[in-house]
């Protein structure tokens, strides 16, 4: 007895953490979703949710993530990969890291610089023969910059699958007759998954909701769910209509989880 | 295993890492321009170092940012720690889960909607914007991060050990301040160091919940950048690589003695 009242005692902030900034906010951001801009109850958020303007803003937002995911993995997995092969490893991979550890802010602004119109990058163009182009408010950008900003999160958890596999299974194999690529795709790849499952998660649910990078980069010519919420919460004070588009994407966020999440060893 | 990177492998490497350092020293070269743009390199200078110095404004700024990381960091910890301790002492494992779920709807959740949700629970709250409601939700965005550091090693711990500290007559007080914090003590400064980082790091949430007169450095550096390029900015990014660089020396030398427990998905 007295053991549950002194374990309760320094439960205490804990739970009231709980309460307070994990259930509370999502039901308030549930709550608000039925009002309108002038604070009627309805569900008119919802209809509108339901029209094209928001569903097409839905579908690209998407479609931006997916991509960037998808990019992001294509060459996380093999740089994880070779780093894994690389002496000191540890060392290296924490040199991958230290970027992502520079305010993401400062890096956005850096591109600004590098992709603007006399920056570095339409200076090589130029020198190559192609000419100055717009590079900064494009798509281009928006998704390069994106990557760049996801890729240590992608390589980390794939970089711990890599090393946790145990390379006597490669040799065996190679002992087997397997060539390489099927080594890589029967073995290796399967083997690692999970970390592949967890680096599309970690890049996935915040590339949805990326808003400072479609501002910075983008130029507002790419409109994600979060460049939305921002707009409804801090612009247009239509906090309604900005916590329908939350509960979406908190849907869509669990929707995520359950399908990269079933990692087996549990959290 | 040992088999050598070919050199293509090695290309391929050493192109990731130029690319992801080349933005920040893209910044850190272009701080020292007299040109005063991030194109046309026109002379040394350290100009833009003095007038930062100098921009009271900035520096008040820069204070705010560090005073929010420290006491959000030392607090956060405190409730963390003592969550983690609470969370261990369950006995079903479907209530444990439970927890150990909500504790991770932070971690998981897309930045804008933190912020959302904060901005609607410190409005209903009648909290002022400024620092408190800032101050609270670093707080409470980063106790998630806390626990899921200091757990592994609290369940590293043989519970033999405070039995037999019981059994020789220790109070629960000491068992708590002389076995149970000092073998989680590495745990405790991973937790702190990364709360630190996250701190300092976080924009989106800051921006939702900043009132008008108070303001973080990731919010100052987003309004600067949307007006354009100023290179005092390329001087304060200087000055935090070179801060980060030593943080990450000190978070390296932890991490050795704590043993890799993962560095945590970062947003």
């Amino acid at each position: 007895m007295k053991n549950k009242i002194s374990r309760n005692i320094y439960f205490i902030p804990y739970i009231l953490w709980i309460a307070l900034f994990v259930i509370a906010p999502i039901l308030l951001i549930l709550y608000y979703s039925f009002f309108d801009i002038e604070g009627n109850l309805s569900l008119i958020n919802y209809q509108k949710f339901f029209t094209p303007v928001y569903l097409k803003m839905t579908l690209s937002s998407f479609w931006y993530a997916f991509l960037i995911t998808g990019i992001s993995l294509l060459v996380a997995y093999p740089t994880a990969y070779l780093l894994t092969k690389t002496k000191h490893k540890q060392l290296w991979l924490l040199l991958i890291i230290v970027p992502s550890w520079i305010n993401l802010l400062l890096k956005a602004y850096a591109f600004i610089g590098i992709f603007g119109t006399y920056g570095v990058a339409n200076g090589f163009l130029e020198a190559v023969g192609i000419g100055k182009q717009q590079i900064l408010f494009t798509d281009f950008s928006f998704i390069f910059v994106s990557v760049y900003i996801f890729i240590p999160f992608m390589i980390l958890p794939i970089f711990n699958a890599l090393d946790k596999m145990n390379p006597t299974l490669v040799d065996a194999a190679n002992d087997l007759g397997a060539s390489r690529w099927m080594t890589f795709r029967r073995v290796i790849f399967p083997l690692t998954l999970d970390g592949v499952k967890t680096g599309c998660q970690v890049v996935f649910i915040p590339a949805l909701s990326l808003f400072m990078l479609t501002r910075l980069i983008a130029g507002n010519r790419v409109i994600t769910l979060g460049t939305a919420i921002e707009q409804h919460f801090l612009v247009t004070q239509d906090w309604g209509m900005g916590s329908t588009i939350a509960v979406f994407l908190i849907i869509i966020m669990f929707l995520i989880m359950f399908v990269t999440g079933n990692r087996k060893q549990g959290v | 295993m040992g088999n050598k990177l070919s050199p293509i492998s090695k290309a391929f490497l050493v192109l990731i890492f130029l690319i992801l350092y080349a933005p920040i020293f893209f910044l850190v070269f272009y701080s020292f321009n007299s040109g005063g743009t991030m194109y046309d390199f026109k002379g040394f200078t350290m100009e833009w170092y003095k007038e930062l110095f100098q921009d009271t404004r900035l520096l008040i700024i820069v204070l705010n940012t560090l005073v929010i990381a420290l006491l959000s960091a030392l607090i956060s910890t405190i409730i963390g720690v003592m969550g983690a301790i609470g969370i261990r002492s369950f006995t079903s494992s479907k209530s444990k889960n439970t927890v150990l779920s909500l504790n991770n709807v932070l971690i998981v959740s897309p930045d804008v909607i933190i912020g959302a949700s904060f901005l609607i629970l410190f409005t209903m709250a009648g909290i002022k914007l400024g620092f408190y409601s800032v101050l609270l939700s670093h707080i409470a965005f980063s106790i998630p991060i806390v626990v899921l550091l200091v757990l592994p090693k609290l369940q590293e711990m043989s519970p033999t050990l405070i039995d037999a500290a019981r059994d020789l007559g220790a109070s629960r007080w000491d068992v708590l301040t002389k076995v149970i914090l000092p073998y989680i003590l590495p745990g405790i400064f991973a937790g702190f160091f990364m709360a630190l980082t996250y701190s300092l790091d976080d924009f989106a949430v800051t921006f939702f919940v900043t009132g008008n007169g108070f303001s973080t450095l990731s919010v100052e550096i987003y309004s600067l950048a949307r007006r354009g390029i100023s290179l005092n900015i390329n001087a304060l990014s200087t000055l935090l690589f070179v801060v980060t660089l030593l943080l990450v020396v000190v978070y390296y030398f932890i991490t050795q003695r704590v043993r890799q427990t993962g560095m945590g998905g970062k947003r």
